[in-house]
């Protein structure tokens, strides 16, 4: 049986969820999706800046089978996020949003009570919702009952590399979510993305380590397979840790008499 | 006539969006288009008339996570 993600009415084979931000030159982003299998990418709305040359476009460096995941930075308010939810969707972007509300400026950590204000809006309009989080299993529950398609808690702020800071947090969504858990931001290395697998995590959402690397399409092959071990691993079932040693090999033997 | 373009008033002679994106040398392929906070596809560009007041949103999507 093949192991799929199942976002709303869709499924995924790859649990590696990607960004376009950062990028040194856009014409990275085509060969990094294809060095990595990911599956769905975020791309952010601006407005155009009216003074400078006009840029490239984004969209037509994503291939067709990707799927584009919108998203709503810049949003303070649910209204805010709702309106960006509406302008992407109008715009061709197809049903997924993922909704980013952040009030605080020195971390850029997420508003959880507008986020799930606009999950609850955008979900009854039949948006597909993926709602960055601080990790919180009160709101992991809260934004089931709206209707998101996933929760999607941080490991640690935004582009800080810094890996799975909310590690005990994550872990309880994990154990308790009915929803997909997609650890988002904050994951800096191949061995973080494996570790969030390891622990139960269905998906991650990597941008900038990808981004950022020297070489980012090797970079995003790298965390590919970081992805694939860890959900491998947590698949098998790994043994648990003991403060004892426990030989792997027979001590009795011949040596002694 | 004065209109309000990302978030600033400014003048202009263009009577319709289309008119618009030209004069401020946009790349319609880039482009999405907010008039009066409603989406207008790029069709109907040509046809949607601009009024003293009116506010225009100019968007492009762009890299992010």
């Amino acid at each position: 049986m093949t192991d799929t993600l199942t976002l709303g009415n869709r499924q995924f084979t790859s649990r590696l969820l990607t960004g376009t931000g950062k990028f040194a030159s856009n014409d990275l982003i085509g060969p990094m999706l294809a060095a990595s299998g990911s599956e769905i990418i975020t791309v952010a709305l601006r407005r155009v800046d009216l003074q400078a040359p006009p840029r490239d476009n984004i969209l037509t460096h994503i291939p067709e089978h990707v799927t584009l995941l919108p998203n709503t930075s810049g949003a303070r308010t649910a209204k805010e996020a709702v309106r960006i939810a509406h302008i992407a969707r109008e715009a061709g972007c197809g049903d997924f949003i993922k909704i980013e509300v952040i009030t605080d400026m020195q971390y850029l950590l997420p508003d959880n009570h507008e986020t799930l204000k606009a999950a609850e809006t955008l979900a009854k309009e039949d948006f597909i919702v993926l709602p960055y989080v601080m990790p919180d299993i009160t709101i992991s529950r809260q934004l089931y009952d709206a209707g998101a398609a996933a929760v999607m808690p941080l490991g640690s702020p935004i582009g800080s590399n810094r890996g799975l800071e909310m590690k005990s947090m994550i872990q309880r969504i994990i154990d308790t979510s009915r929803l997909p858990v997609i650890v988002d931001a904050g994951i800096g290395r191949p061995s973080q993305a494996a570790e969030a697998m390891e622990m139960g995590a269905d998906a991650v959402l990597v941008n900038t380590a990808i981004a950022t690397a020297q070489d980012p399409v090797q970079a995003g092959k790298a965390f590919s397979l970081a992805v694939t071990a860890g959900r491998m691993a947590y698949q098998a079932g790994m043994a648990g840790r003991s403060s004892q040693a426990r030989a792997s090999s027979p001590l009795t033997g011949f040596l002694q008499e | 006539m004065k209109i309000k373009l990302n978030g600033e008033m400014l003048e202009t002679d263009a009577l319709t969006i289309h008119a618009l994106v030209t004069a401020r040398n946009q790349d319609p392929a880039t482009l999405v288009v907010e008039h009066n906070y409603t989406l207008v596809r790029q069709a109907a560009w040509d046809h949607t008339r601009l009024q003293e007041g009116d506010t225009i949103e100019l968007l492009s999507f762009v890299g992010g996570g």
